[in-house]
């Protein structure tokens, strides 16, 4: 039990994928200018990379690791994880249009996520058990989310300063993230 | 025609340099860059990634249903990605030791993906060789300048040579995350500065 607690506490804050392994930084910039989008691709993250995390960890053990295929495990990957995004956008819409409605827009972004493909990477590279895998995936897209938010409450702020006109939107924004990455790093003891 | 094949090879240096003026693919940039040598190691990489796959789905534009098409352009890359990696396990074992993970992602790089579908799958073959070829420069001079600046600031050397006496205080943020997202800020600060005169 201790085990898994501290596989999501380095994965939530020491660990951070966003903010120290700088894995998903394209939608971490995009998305994070107003709060509500914010918690729409965070919500998003957690749905599909949980999901995309199990689905690779059986294509890898059952299906690459005992037909030698380990090469091709890039090209496997993406794919898996393109189909799942596709399916996941068909399934919401249909059954849950609520759901659909507040994640849609970012469904088809996290394809090139580069968070979900690398995770899925690394829980196999720790070699992760199946459970680990699904603990890991789900810890690390919250510790996605939490950044995310924080950012997001950041930079909502930041609009109103004045800010001097070379700064101005993604510079400031990376000065910002430079910043709260320093306050993560103070995590780096814990585990 | 050659005229305009330099034209998209000079505008991906400046005009449209990326992780700058089109800040897309930032991952690699934040990642890997705590040395010259793996900045350019990595922008090289990609750079053969973005010429390859810009000439394979250009030549195949017009087959590639509409529908379909990001899928098919992914799986190109996809492959493209994989030729990197085996050769770089190959020929530059130390380099894609320290890269890791890095190398795969290649495939989510939205600056590849971004070309194949912005340039490459409306052009044709020899203005998107350029397109990426010249992109793919950009992006490693990019990968180079501030993985340049981290290494001498970082830990006082520069390519893997010391720059400073030895009374030099390494400034060891530089080479660590957090030194990474506001190098680059201050960097793209530069470059707006530059642009506007």
């Amino acid at each position: 039990m201790t085990d898994y607690l501290i596989l999501i506490v380095s994965c939530i804050f020491v660990n951070n994928i966003l903010l120290m392994q700088y894995l998903g930084n394209c939608p971490f910039l995009g998305v994070s200018k107003k709060m509500e989008t914010a918690t729409g691709m965070s919500m998003a993250v957690v749905f599909v990379l949980v999901m995309a995390g199990a689905i690779t960890w059986i294509v890898d053990s059952f299906l690459l690791k005992p037909f030698d295929l380990e090469y091709l495990r890039t090209l496997t990957f993406i794919m898996v994880i393109a189909c799942l995004v596709q399916f996941v956008e068909m399934f919401l819409r249909k059954s849950i249009p609520t759901l659909y409605a507040g994640l849609g827009i970012f469904l088809p972004l996290i394809t090139t996520n580069c968070a979900v493909m690398g995770v899925c990477l690394i829980n196999i590279m720790e070699e992760y058990s199946f459970i680990q895998a699904l603990v890991a995936s789900f810890a690390y897209a919250i510790g996605f989310g939490l950044a995310l938010v924080l950012f997001a409450g950041l930079r909502e702020r930041i609009a109103l300063a004045r800010v001097p006109k070379p700064l101005q939107d993604t510079s400031i924004g990376l000065v910002t993230a430079g910043m709260l990455s320093l306050a993560f790093f103070a995590f780096k003891g814990m585990v | 025609m050659a005229k305009t094949a330099v034209q998209e090879f000079t505008k991906g240096l400046w005009a449209e340099i990326p992780p700058f003026r089109l800040v897309l693919g930032l991952c690699p940039v934040l990642a890997v860059t705590t040395g010259v040598e793996n900045g350019i190691g990595m922008g090289v990489a990609t750079t053969f990634v973005l010429v390859c796959s810009n000439v394979l789905i250009s030549l195949l534009r017009n087959v590639i249903p509409k529908k379909v098409r990001i899928a098919c352009f992914i799986a190109v890359i996809a492959t493209f990605v994989t030729v990197v990696e085996l050769l770089m396990q190959a020929f530059a074992y130390p380099l894609f030791l320290k890269l890791g993970i890095f190398i795969p992602l290649i495939v989510v790089n939205c600056i590849v993906l971004g070309r194949a579908e912005a340039f490459a799958a409306k052009n044709k073959v020899i203005p998107s060789f350029a397109d990426g070829l010249g992109i793919g420069l950009g992006f490693t001079l990019s990968l180079g300048a501030l993985g340049g600046i981290r290494e001498i600031l970082g830990s006082g050397m520069f390519y893997g040579m010391p720059v400073f006496g030895p009374s030099f205080q390494p400034f060891g943020f530089m080479v660590q995350a957090p030194g990474a997202f506001v190098c680059l800020g201050l960097m793209l600060c530069v470059m707006n500065m530059l642009g506007k005169k």
